[in-house]
């Protein structure tokens, strides 16, 4: 850890995931991948440290979520974090990636480009799906690994905008993608060398998860599905949690039926909100509807999290922002992040 | 409701004999396999006979419809009420549904050899695009076959409802696209000048190809489209034939919402798009809806009204009951801005709301209760 500036002032805080440098973030598709890498990358970043944040589907999430114009294929710098600190982008294209890497190795960068217009450098990531992974897990892999001239890491740490749940584990298990295509040759040596990142302690597989049934069992099935790989599964970011507003008591009568109306009327008339006793009734009876349903939804949620910690692994909150996950509420959520430890 | 969009009916369409495929589409989560679940039940109790085809249910929810397992036939899904009308309900296989294609139009040697062949398995299995044209496929199939006379179709899961239209077009422009002609069978490529340029060209792109995939791979790929070049004329033109059907004046396209930017704007793309199609758009269907039964009470009184008893130390429970009305009153307020800024762009196009339940919906009970919001 010699090269991470600000040493003295972040050694006292306890963190789960020290040591990982390269944060995998999966989960299933809309529970906010995209929001919670972004928020994870500036709460790394956070006290002095440089961050790079990466997507890698084309699609411009991260962009559109800081604000900016479309990112280019190139790593640049997006965001200040609390206290100091860098947050870099870099939005992966496979094709660049592929022309990349053609140079690397062949250098046949301008052979490549006309094979881009051809079409054949798409049609080459889209028959061979295991060479489009490895050749962006290659890149995250090298992101790691890159060192300055004097020595020092480049980057702090990673993280990665990943696909979902459902294509997760096969997406970091190169070498097993990749074994139909080369047994021997540069892909394959860059497979062996991305599994020597992803499968390694320096690797976390996070997943964002909504406390319901499908996004749960996605995370569930996900994480055993890395279990297996032998792949190192991170922590359960469960996104979009709701505050509790009344008391555990009060939700306990309302599930089993039991929610004393009486009171409710009365405290309305306090408030000067019902016009004679009728009214009272009727808003009260509306109002305790409502009681009912949220506290039917909060025994739902609170079984999902139950499943959840059966997994064993670290579980965060994260609450939902109630005006979206603007750029004020990314800060929110990197927020949320540091306190409960897991950066 | 400052703009409010036409009613969506529902029970018409269901009632209707000429409806003979419902299609619900939308972006990823937003209950498309619930509504299309739900109307096929509704329909079946309304006394269609009925098939569900649908794609990654819930477990739960596909448990209680019978389906245990993914074997890529319609099941009869008992404990369905009323009189004459029944449903059937399947999970889609894609892998499955792509090996039967195969299976019935090859002989079995050659058969066999696609079916082996690591290029085949790949594509089928993870091509982005194969669980969409295997759901079309499987749409034509459950149609040719006559069984049923309504058939309710789910969508895969994906991020653009769009895909469902776009992705069997990607897969067969792949499958028969120049490229993999060229790379495959360049001998065969048409006229001879043509022929002599791709030539040219064909020994780089083999080379390499050869290098970054190895040599084994293109002969995965050569022998795989050989194989299929002989047993039938082309996906695209398959693919083609169930766009056509969607076409058909027995369709009806529902498109799923939920009442939020992202899910509303892609409705409304995918709105568009089917008018560019001609395809048959029955209605949108905003679903999870958040309303209330005291809507006179406003957030900004339910709000005032707790601030005032909290400041007081007072009905500590009636001021957190007020806190809880307000947050719901101010989802629904913008809910409903979603919603009107769908229907100021489409003014025309009827709507169906479905409330947001408290629990998932896991059950035939569940199902009933959503075919009958619904249809209200
Ligand atoms: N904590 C939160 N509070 C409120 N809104 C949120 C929160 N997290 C995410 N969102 C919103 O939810 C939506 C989905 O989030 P996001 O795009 O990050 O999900 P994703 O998993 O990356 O989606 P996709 O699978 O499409 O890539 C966005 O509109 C985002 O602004
Ligand atoms: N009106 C509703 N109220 C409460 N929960 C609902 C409602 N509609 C659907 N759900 C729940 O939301 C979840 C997602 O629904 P569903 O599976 O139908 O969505 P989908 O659009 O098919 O998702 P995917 O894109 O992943 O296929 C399920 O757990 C379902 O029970
Ligand atoms: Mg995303
Ligand atoms: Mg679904």
């Amino acid at each position: 850890m010699g090269s991470l500036r600000n040493v003295g002032a972040e050694t006292a805080r306890d963190i789960d995931w020290d040591g990982v440098r390269l944060h995998v973030v999966s989960g299933k598709g809309g529970t906010g991948k995209t929001t919670v890498a972004a928020a994870l990358a500036l709460a790394l970043a956070a006290g002095g440290r440089k961050v790079l944040l990466m997507e890698v589907e084309g699609r411009q999430g991260i962009a559109q979520i800081f604000d900016l114009p479309p990112l280019p294929y190139e790593e640049r710098k997006i965001a200040v974090a609390p206290g100091g600190g860098d947050v870099y982008a870099l939005a992966l294209d496979p094709e660049e990636a592929l022309l990349e890497y053609l140079e690397m190795f062949y250098g046949i960068k301008r052979m490549g480009k006309a094979l881009t217009k051809m079409g054949v450098v798409d049609f080459a990531t889209t028959i061979a799906p295991g060479l489009r992974d490895v050749l962006v897990t290659g890149k995250a892999s090298e992101a790691v690994r890159r060192r300055d001239k004097s020595g020092d890491r480049v980057y702090d740490a990673i993280v990665m905008d990943a696909p979902p749940t459902g294509r997760i584990a096969r997406f970091l298990n190169v070498t097993q993608e990749v074994a139909g295509l080369a047994r021997v040759g540069p892909v394959r040596n860059h497979a062996d060398m991305v599994r020597g990142v992803v499968a390694s302690p320096d690797t976390a597989v996070h997943f964002v998860t909504l406390l319901e049934e499908m996004p749960v069992q996605e995370t569930l099935d996900g994480i055993a599905e890395l279990r297996t790989a032998k792949l190192p599964v991170g922590g359960i970011f469960i996104n979009m949690v709701r505050p509790v507003v009344l008391p555990g008591p009060v939700l306990d009568a309302a599930y089993h039926n039991r929610f004393d109306h009486s009171e409710l009327m009365l405290g309305l008339k306090a408030a000067g909100l019902a016009d004679g006793k009728a009214d009272a009734s009727k808003v009260a009876e509306a109002l305790a509807q409502e009681v009912s349903e949220h506290a039917r939804r909060t025994e739902l949620e609170k079984r999902e999290r139950l499943s959840l910690e059966a997994a064993g692994v670290p579980c965060y909150d994260l609450p939902l922002l109630p005006d979206g996950a603007d750029l004020a509420g990314l800060y929110e959520l990197a927020e949320a992040i540091r306190k409960q430890g897991a950066a | 409701m400052s703009r409010s969009a036409p009613a969506l009916d529902i029970d018409a369409i269901l009632d209707d004999d000429n409806t003979r495929i419902i299609v619900c589409c939308g972006s990823g989560g937003v209950g498309k396999t619930t509504t299309a679940a739900a109307l096929g039940l509704r329909a079946a109790e309304r006394g269609r006979s009925a098939v569900v085809l649908t794609v990654d249910p819930a477990k739960r929810l596909a448990q209680s419809m019978g389906l245990t397992e993914l074997d890529n036939t319609p099941r009869r899904v008992t404990d369905v009420n009323g009189a004459g009308g029944e449903l059937h309900a399947m999970m889609l296989d894609m892998k499955r549904t792509f090996d039967e294609i195969i299976e019935a139009h090859a002989d079995p040697e050659r058969a066999q050899q696609i079916l082996t062949n690591p290029f085949y398995q790949s594509l089928s299995s993870s091509f982005s695009g194969t669980q969409e044209y295997m759901a079309m496929e499987k749409l034509g199939q459950l149609r040719r076959s006559g069984d049923w006379d309504l058939i309710v179709v789910d969508t895969p899961p994906s991020r653009s409802a769009l895909d469902f239209l776009d992705a069997p077009e990607r897969l067969g422009r792949f499958l028969d696209g120049r490229l993999i002609r060229i790379l495959t069978a360049p001998a065969k490529v048409g006229g001879r000048s043509a022929f002599k340029v791709l030539n040219a060209g064909f020994g780089i792109v083999a080379g390499m190809l050869t290098k970054v995939l190895g040599a084994q791979v293109l002969k995965d790929i050569q022998m795989f489209v050989s194989a299929l070049d002989a047993v039938f004329g082309g996906f695209r033109q398959r693919a083609d034939q169930t766009y056509r059907l969607l076409q058909a004046p027995g369709t009806a396209f529902l498109v799923v919402a939920a009442p939020e930017r992202d899910a509303m704007r892609e409705a409304s793309y995918f709105v568009e798009r089917l008018a560019e199609e001609r395809m048959p758009l029955a209605g949108v269907v905003v679903n999870r809806v958040h309303l209330s039964r005291a809507q006179g009470l406003s957030a900004a009184r339910s709000s005032a009204a707790a601030e005032d008893l909290e400041a007081k130390g007072e009905h500590e429970l009636t001021a957190a009951v007020l806190r809880l009305h307000a947050a719901r009153m101010q989802l629904a307020a913008r809910e409903q801005r979603e919603q009107e800024h769908f229907t100021s762009a489409h003014p025309t196009v009827p709507m169906a709301q479905v409330p947001a339940m408290p629990e998932d919906v896991h059950d035939l009970a569940g199902l009933r209760q959503i075919g009958q919001l619904l249809a209200s």
